[in-house]
């Protein structure tokens, strides 16, 4: 319990509105740090809200009113002295549908570090590691080491949410949030972002967000049930998978409602 | 039943026989087609009518000569050079003032701006500013530029005018443009830190330009067209300049326009040969026409080189 970063990320009494609709029903979660910790709950129960909550992105999607507190490894993120680019570094996010921008692949993984660097700051050599680092971190560098240089829409769509998730990685992140990453992903896509996620665990905080009950617990350490905005449950997978303390979280693992 | 008996006591085509509900309903398909194709081939009628009768009467005068002399005996004969080239003038500084404007605003309603009392001003402006007839613009030309920034008559004023009237269908175009590129670039872009300029500059504008520059081009026909915006701000009836002679106009100077010419040829000169109006008319309309098959080809290679 004396560790530093115990948590990466710890909300208190969160609530958000978009207009007059509340999302978000006084939430409080503490995210450990470096394991992989999976949010279910029915669509709409304000899973993937919470998740933009964690990098301050929804500001960019119109107008929310947040209340409560929320830290990534315990700076108020709220703070009038934080910076969204700082934040948004260390918080980075996967996609549902892979979101690879429509120039090369190397491109696409060096973005990050150009957004970030005086161009005269960037030599080549350090992008070309940077982007070797960054691929094989994902899986990627050796079926696409010969074609760096081709657009990454060409990738298949497995390839392309790797790719996604590569170009995090040379910003250095603390935590990657993953909003629903195989749903667009067939058996084998999906076995191949999973078996990713467990080799980036330990290294970084990953939250993902899932429709899919047997991923959550394929994949997760932790597992959240939210319900309607509100936090409902908090356990070990395991343990919220085989003996969940609410009824209502028992409702929807065995699916009576969903 | 007696189907069930066997399967040569009926065949099973019997079930797919033609009603007379059935046929009335093909025959009513069949009309409804007719009507809608016959509308759409009236669309091509006008426009070959008007080209072909355009340019059989101005067969005899056509020619490049046509083009780059200057009118002589008092506009009864010669070419169209100082028409020509004040149109051009018009056009492009209208174009170069507009399109900044335009674009840039644009940007910001559709990057920066949230839903506000202050967007919803912005917007409102930019619809009702689309629908003001051009006399009407010409007539806040000639107040606001002629007379209350004395510029007096000149292609300035001119320029400007058309460029006020041509705005708002920048904008408007450009915003469209914007809004077609898709959410999950913006979003990649946001979740690395961009800040939203960055976001414009790498992935916004790159994936936006082709529509963009469409809009604009499509503005070279509107302006180059219109008559009534130059002809109280700074076109005139007669401009004397050298045959040939690309610098001739200053900013200052008035100028002689297509749109205006043709409409002085056939108004107020009397006893014009017939061929040098529709002379006029065909360089416009070829003018007009080729700037939009050129904005038409543009869009089609830019998207034929989009990768999503």
């Amino acid at each position: 319990m004396n560790q530093p970063v115990e948590f990466s990320i710890q909300t208190k009494g969160l609530n958000l509105w978009y207009g007059n609709f509340q999302a978000l029903r006084d939430v409080s979660l503490n995210v450990r740090h470096g394991l992989i910790t999976s949010l279910i709950g029915p669509s709409g129960c304000g899973k993937t809200t919470l998740l933009r909550c964690f990098n301050r992105i929804n500001e960019r999607y119109g107008s929310v009113k947040t209340e409560g507190e929320i830290k990534v490894l315990e700076k108020n993120i709220y703070d009038s002295d934080i910076s969204l680019i700082e934040l948004r570094k260390a918080v980075g996010m996967v996609f549902q549908r892979p979101n690879p921008m429509p120039i090369s692949i190397y491109e696409n993984v060096v973005f990050g570090l150009r957004l970030h660097h005086e161009r005269s700051e960037l030599h080549k050599a350090d992008l070309d590691v940077a982007v070797e680092s960054a691929l094989t971190e994902v899986g990627l560098w050796k079926n696409t080491k010969d074609r760096l240089k081709e657009n990454a829409l060409t990738l298949q769509l497995e390839q392309q949410q790797k790719l996604c998730i590569a170009r995090l990685i040379p910003l250095k992140p603390e935590v990657i949030l993953m909003d629903e990453p195989c749903s667009a992903l067939d058996v084998d896509g999906t076995r191949a972002i999973e078996e990713l996620m467990f080799r980036l665990k330990g290294r970084y905080t990953i939250l993902i967000v899932t429709h899919n009950m047997a991923q959550a617990r394929r994949v997760s350490d932790e597992c959240v049930f939210m319900l309607l905005g509100e936090l409902i449950e908090h356990l070990p997978t395991e343990e919220l998978f085989s003996n969940p303390q609410n009824p209502k979280t028992a409702d929807y693992i065995e699916g009576r409602f969903g | 039943m007696s189907s069930m008996t066997g399967p040569s006591s009926q065949k099973p085509s019997a079930h797919f026989i033609k009603t007379d509900f059935v046929r009335k309903k093909e025959r009513r398909e069949l009309m409804a087609q007719a009507i809608f194709f016959v509308m759409a081939v009236l669309m091509i009628v006008p426009l070959v009518l008007i080209v072909s009768y355009l340019v059989y009467k101005a067969l005899p005068i056509l020619s490049l000569e046509f083009l780059f002399k200057v009118p002589t005996r008092g506009m009864r004969d010669g070419g169209i050079w100082p028409a020509l080239l004040g149109t051009v003038y018009l056009v492009l500084i209208s174009l170069v003032v507009a399109t900044p404007i335009g674009v840039l605003a644009a940007v910001y309603l559709n990057e920066y701006a949230r839903e506000s009392w202050f967007t919803r001003i912005v917007n409102l402006a930019v619809v009702n500013l689309a629908g003001v007839p051009s006399i009407v613009h010409a007539l806040f030309g000639l107040g606001a530029f002629v007379v209350f920034a004395g510029m007096g008559r000149s292609i300035l004023a001119a320029s400007l005018t058309l460029a006020i009237m041509t705005l708002p269908v920048i904008i408007a175009s450009t915003k469209e443009s914007l809004a077609s590129v898709p959410r999950s670039f913006r979003e990649a872009c946001w979740n690395v830190g961009a800040t939203r300029w960055q976001t414009i500059r790498h992935v916004v504008l790159p994936n936006s330009i082709s529509g963009i520059l469409t809009g604009v081009i499509l503005q070279v026909s509107r302006s180059a067209g219109e008559t009534a915006p130059i002809m109280f701000t700074g076109a005139v009836f007669y401009k004397a300049i050298q045959q040939g002679d690309v610098f001739a106009y200053g900013l200052l100077d008035q100028c002689m326009a297509l749109s205006m010419h043709l409409f002085t040829l056939s108004t107020q000169v009397p006893d014009v040969p017939e061929a040098l109006p529709y002379g006029t008319a065909v360089v416009l309309l070829v003018t007009v026409l080729s700037v939009n098959a050129l904005s038409i080809i543009f869009r089609v290679y830019l998207r034929s080189h989009r990768k999503w």
